[in-house]
């Protein structure tokens, strides 16, 4: 029983595992890679965690969708997907804005790897 | 683009669909799923798809990026200017029930209605722009 | 009643502002219409806590009709009037300052989308202190962040794209932090107006979910205060990001940050909590000691003045958390009171350095021989501005550390009152190495004529640094609202 115990914790917060994941994954791309778009990538992935650790819970088994009718008293908590809605839009405008600085740090330096702009010129 | 016919017309064929998928998703969206983020998406995929298919030069023919440039704003004065009129109407910023002197439930479908409208124009068009933006520059 | 519409009035038109420049994009319209929407902000603002300080109730407002806590609540008590009058004064005195430099540091087609991102950035920043809901601060927090990447990535040395793109990184792994953990709470409250989180909060505090919320919310809003070690991307940003821009940062963004970390840990998870059942003040004890001298020591070697002016923003900022960390009223008062001396101090010296950046395009220190006798007045702002960041008495830095460190004694903490003091040396040493390079140093040989900043730039400044002076003398406003406001986060959670 001990271990059926052990897999139902597992099992259960599947969905946090996953954001735990994603969470360290786009972390560890942040810091580990010098490329400015690798290091978006990551940050994109890191913000996905977010969609994720909000909308999972929104769901309830055995919900409908919000809709107001007689026949259903049960359905799932609409909130969270708004919420989720509008960091999709802010993650959107995030990444537009990096990779368009990226953009021009490239037209700028004729480079992308973060070693190399900021070794580049003096910084103090 | 001038050997790709299948991609020509599939494309042709399917933008008009697009754009009428968008428009169920946007006015579909105070009673379900939808509104204008998704529909204002859906826009500029369809728009996306043709510069992508006839080229970027034909596109900014049909919307010159500075007509863009004017819509990102004019949708956000949309959205701002129902929370003005609210307040003009004597309710709170964005008080939907306003709208409507009689029934308020009537104001609150007009004021979404325009709300969304303007959320539309101001995601397509900045979806577009964004997409202008990457596309023209050269390497 | 007009005033009930005040809290909207004060973040709505500057977004509707926003969208009219982003139309207009007329240099002299765009200033136009952003200084008068600034300036009504401050009038609201003031009006708004003139309110509050007299009948002592703290205003309001359901947006779009929907009562809290299911709707999103605006909501003004002390502290955040205290801080929109803050971020609305600087707003509209960097306006009046801005417009000279503007021109000289950006491109003419992009004037207007520089006011455009500035009424954004502005909207944003007051956002985040008058909402009363944990998801929309995170939105009105990317509202002010991404148009401060674009404004700072608008200076015209390339290196401030770079500085732009570090700080939009770590600014998006510190909201990203913020809004996870708040999602914890959402989880295990349902819901996010903060004061009704409070109180669904208050029976939950012991369950890890609480725990890993409140240490999410704490790491990502340190990163937004750039809390040492997590300051790595406020010197670029500040050191590159045109005058205008670096004087409206350093003001407010990190403020902003400061108060929404105090409402967090004063009035969603209690004093009672967060403060004493925590090891939250010992740990903001460390790293504020630990910033206010690796801060000032950095300053202290660095070549540029925008950036050791950045540094020192950074030890600046340690005094303001170690107020938190002290954990009593007066270290708390003192806290608050820096906030605004800070952002008034900080903001002028860095008006006044724009002004010098402005006349001989440099902010090197190598560059600034002799300027002391060729703009008198700027250089005499600077000593006066160096005085008030060492505390000497009569000036505003000296109030905020008087605070602080009788707020220490009352813990018993004497090395506390020692570190600060030594730390004041530290500051003496870098403010005095450019007074000592701008008077007693001859300008080099054939070297261009420089003279004065324009009368509209130094008068700012100097309006701010005169403000240093009597604000050091008459403590009624900001020692007065500090208290008050103090009284309510304590109160309430004690």
């Amino acid at each position: 029983m001990e271990g059926l115990n052990e897999l139902a914790f597992v099992l259960g917060g599947v969905n946090h595992w996953i954001t735990v994941f994603l969470i360290m994954a786009g972390l560890y791309i942040i810091v580990s890679r010098s490329n400015m778009i690798k290091k978006l990538v990551g940050l994109s992935i890191f913000q996905t965690s977010v969609y994720l650790l909000y909308v999972s819970p929104g769901k309830i088994i055995g919900g409908t969708a919000p809709i107001i009718s007689d026949d259903f008293a049960v359905y799932s908590n609409p909130l969270p997907h708004v919420l989720i809605l509008t960091a999709i839009v802010v993650g959107v405008a995030t990444l537009a804005l990096g990779l368009a600085l990226v953009v021009r740090i490239n037209e700028a330096y004729g480079s992308i790897e973060e070693d190399e702009v900021y070794s580049d010129g003096d910084w103090n | 683009m001038r050997g790709h016919l299948i991609l020509r017309v599939v494309s042709k064929l399917l933008i008009p669909f697009l754009l009428l998928f968008a428009l169920y998703v946007q006015f579909h969206g105070d009673f379900g799923p939808g509104g204008g983020f998704q529909a204002g998406v859906i826009v500029a995929a369809a728009f996306v798809l043709y510069a992508l298919i006839f080229g970027l030069r034909e596109m900014q023919r049909i919307i010159p990026p500075a007509a863009l440039e004017v819509a990102v704003p004019l949708g956000v004065l949309i959205y701002a200017g129902v929370g003005v009129l609210t307040w003009f109407l004597g309710g709170n910023f964005l008080d939907y029930g306003m709208l409507d002197s009689h029934d308020p439930s009537h104001g609150q479908h007009l004021g979404i209605l325009l709300v969304e409208a303007g959320v539309l124009l101001t995601v397509a068009s900045t979806m577009l722009l964004i997409f202008y933006t990457f596309a023209g520059r050269g390497r | 009643m007009l005033i009930d519409q005040f809290p909207a009035i004060v973040v709505g038109v500057p977004l509707v502002a926003a969208a009219l420049c982003a139309i207009v994009r007329n240099e002299t319209a765009c200033w136009l219409i952003a200084l008068a929407v600034a300036f009504l902000s401050f009038v609201g603002s003031a009006t708004m806590l003139g309110q509050i300080q007299e009948y002592g109730v703290a205003l309001s407002y359901e947006m779009g009709g929907w009562a809290p806590p299911a709707g999103i609540e605006l909501r003004v008590d002390l502290l955040s009037g205290y801080l929109l009058v803050l971020v609305s004064l600087i707003a509209t005195a960097v306006l009046i300052y801005g417009r000279q430099s503007v021109r000289v540091e950006i491109k003419e087609s992009i004037r207007g989308w520089y006011y455009t991102m500035y009424l954004l950035c502005m909207c944003g920043l007051l956002g985040i202190v008058i909402t009363g809901d944990a998801f929309n601060a995170f939105v009105f927090m990317e509202i002010s962040s991404l148009s401060m990447y674009t404004l700072i990535a608008l200076g015209k040395d390339r290196r401030a794209l770079a500085a732009a793109y570090q700080y939009l990184i770590m600014g998006t792994i510190g909201a990203t932090m913020y809004v996870i953990g708040v999602g914890l709470l959402f989880t295990i409250t349902g819901t996010l107006n903060l004061v009704d989180m409070a109180d669904r909060l208050a029976p939950l505090l012991d369950t890890p979910a609480a725990i890993a919320g409140m240490a999410f919310v704490v790491v990502g809003l340190s990163l937004k205060i750039a809390l040492f070690p997590l300051h790595l991307w406020l010197p670029n940003a500040y050191a590159f990001a045109p005058s205008a821009v670096t004087a409206f940062l350093a003001a407010t963004a990190t403020k902003v940050s400061i108060y929404l970390l105090m409402r967090f840990i004063y009035s969603v998870f209690g004093f009672g909590f967060a403060i004493e059942q925590t090891p939250i003040p010992e740990v903001v004890m460390v790293l504020s000691i630990a910033a206010i001298f690796a801060g000032s020591f950095s300053a202290i070697f660095q070549e540029n003045i925008k950036r050791m002016l950045a540094y020192s923003s950074v030890a600046q900022i340690g005094y303001i958390t170690l107020g938190i960390a002290l954990a009593n009223a007066t270290g708390l008062t003192g806290s608050l009171v820096h906030i605004f001396n800070h952002a008034v101090m900080k903001g002028a010296l860095f008006m006044l350095v724009g002004g010098i950046a402005l006349q001989i395009g440099t902010v090197r220190l190598s560059d600034m021989a002799g300027v002391g006798k060729a703009m008198p007045l700027t250089m005499f702002g600077f000593v006066l501005g160096g005085f008030s960041m060492l505390g000497v008495p009569g000036t505003v830095g000296f109030v905020s550390k008087w605070y602080l460190a009788i707020g220490a004694l009352e813990n018993g903490w004497w090395w506390v009152v020692a570190l600060l003091m030594l730390s004041s040396l530290l500051v003496l040493a870098y403010m005095g190495r450019v007074i000592e390079v701008a008077f007693f140093r001859e300008r080099p040989e054939g070297a261009p004529p420089i003279s004065e900043a324009p009368k509209s730039m130094l008068m700012t400044a100097w309006v701010f640094i005169l403000a240093c002076i009597y604000l050091g003398f008459d403590t009624s406003f900001t020692v007065g609202v500090a208290q008050q406001a103090v009284d309510v986060l304590m109160g309430g959670a004690q």
